[in-house]
């Protein structure tokens, strides 16, 4: 096998199994938890990258999914959030039955496209989320504020109740000047909420998101059908393929 | 460098040997794509083979079809984890399309609607390994399965059977494609586990 010849993404920190050993793992919604992991041989992530999580029963039997990682993290530390899936094999055990001091198997980091980098332009931000899909934008916005960076941005999430809504007291903390974030609940809202109860509508995603002719780099992550969805209105609303990045869940 | 984690089991099963490491069987169809989904009609589309002379060898839809289609049944893997096992297919063997392409060279680039690319040995594709696929599951591909048609190369890795396929380019060198320059595997054995590189 020849080698590469182009070098594009080299600079970040080559995929690597690591032992991750629980540090805590609490509620983030009704379905879902945040892990945090202290991971001594990790060595940091890009914004939006993702890993593998792998878990061995006593007998050798071994199961393996994909994550995105829930934060742009330092060094020798992870943060999942991770929902439970109905009949799953893996989510259920991370979710219920974890506890600190526990094992894992980690491989990563991964991913260099879905990825957000500070520094890279001044050309604005624009987030959507459905659902669980906002865990590596959530990541996005955190290293975004990190870092003090100059480029717009904005959140637009798309969650079916309050009480739903992951990293709530996180993003309501990054929200200011240079961080918008819209929520749209899609079954139950906060009293007094003033928008309408329901879908993501193309109304409101024009309503609420940066224009096409701001040119923002746009990150959607979601379910199949929310991505498939928001990535052709907003294709509809003048924004160029090109300027689009999609993440969807696996389905596992 | 594997250990167990205390409290997992999974779930019981027999081991299923047509499963490569690291697999799960799943029963739907999940969906990954880096961008929007392109939306090709078939009356506007066309497979165009390149040779290192420059040559385009070129394929309307209905032309591609009359080189013959034929019923796969066969196994993907996603490196994503998951895999489904006995899976129908129809398409058109890549052993029909390459019959007329001379070349010297060993590599292909595989080009998609919507700028997807990815890089493939020839031999890969050759001797009944691969097929242009135009229906899965019994029905005509999804625009978000690749319709109307995608490369279909089930032993390898299934990012390399390119949704929404227009054309391959034989290349002199392994050039990376779009998912291996941001490092994913050169080649993609699921059997090896040749995930990243």
């Amino acid at each position: 096998m020849s080698a590469p010849s182009v070098t594009l993404g080299r600079s970040r920190p080559r995929p690597a199994w690591h032992v991750a050993t629980v540090v805590e793992t609490r509620r983030e919604t009704p379905t879902a938890a945040r892990l945090v992991l202290d991971v001594p041989t990790w060595p940091g992530s890009e914004a939006g990258a993702h890993l593998d999580v792998r878990l061995t029963a006593p007998d050798g039997y071994q199961a393996s999914r994909s994550y995105s990682i829930a934060s742009a993290t330092p060094a020798g530390q992870v943060v999942l959030a991770v929902d439970e899936l109905p009949d799953g094999e893996v989510s259920p055990f991370l979710v219920r039955d974890l506890r600190p001091g526990d094992q894992l198997e980690l491989h990563g980091p991964l991913g260099a496209f879905f990825v957000w980098r500070p520094g890279t332009g001044d050309r604005p931000v624009q987030l959507v989320a459905g659902g669980s899909g906002v865990v590596p934008l959530y990541a996005m916005a955190a290293a975004h504020g990190a870092a003090a960076d100059p480029a717009p941005f904005r959140l637009l999430y798309s969650v079916r109740t309050p009480d739903d809504v992951y990293f709530a007291d996180e993003l309501a903390g990054l929200a200011g000047p240079a961080f918008a974030l819209d929520l749209v609940y899609t079954r139950e809202a906060p009293a007094g909420w003033p928008d309408a109860v329901g879908r993501l509508t193309r109304e409101a995603l024009a309503a609420r998101t940066v224009p096409a002719a701001h040119r923002p780099h746009v990150y959607v992550c979601g379910s199949t059908g929310f991505v498939e969805t928001v990535a052709r209105w907003l294709q509809e609303l003048g924004h160029a393929a090109a300027d689009i990045h999609t993440e969807r869940f696996g389905g596992l | 460098m594997s250990f167990v984690t205390r409290g997992f089991s999974g779930r019981r099963r027999e081991p299923d040997t047509r499963l490569p490491p690291g697999q799960t069987l799943v029963q739907d169809w999940p969906v990954l794509s880096a961008g929007p989904t392109p939306h090709v009609d078939t009356a506007d589309w066309e497979l165009t083979v390149q040779d290192e002379t420059g040559t385009d060898h070129r394929w309307s839809w209905d032309e591609l079809l009359a080189l013959g289609v034929e019923d796969v049944t066969v196994d993907i893997h996603c490196v994503t984890h998951w895999s489904r096992l006995d899976m129908g297919w129809r398409g058109v063997s890549l052993d029909k399309i390459f019959e007329d392409v001379e070349s010297e060279h060993e590599y292909v680039m595989a080009h998609s609607y919507g700028g997807y690319t990815t890089n493939v040995p020839l031999e890969d594709l050759l001797d009944g390994k691969a097929w242009i696929a135009t229906e899965a599951d019994g029905a005509p591909l999804d625009p978000e399965h690749g319709g109307p048609a995608r490369l279909l190369v089930p032993h390898l890795y299934f990012w390399k059977s390119a949704k929404w396929v227009r054309g391959l380019t034989m290349m002199p060198d392994n050039d990376p494609g779009f998912w291996e320059q941001y490092g994913y595997h050169l080649y993609g054995d699921p059997w090896k586990e040749e995930r990243y590189w």
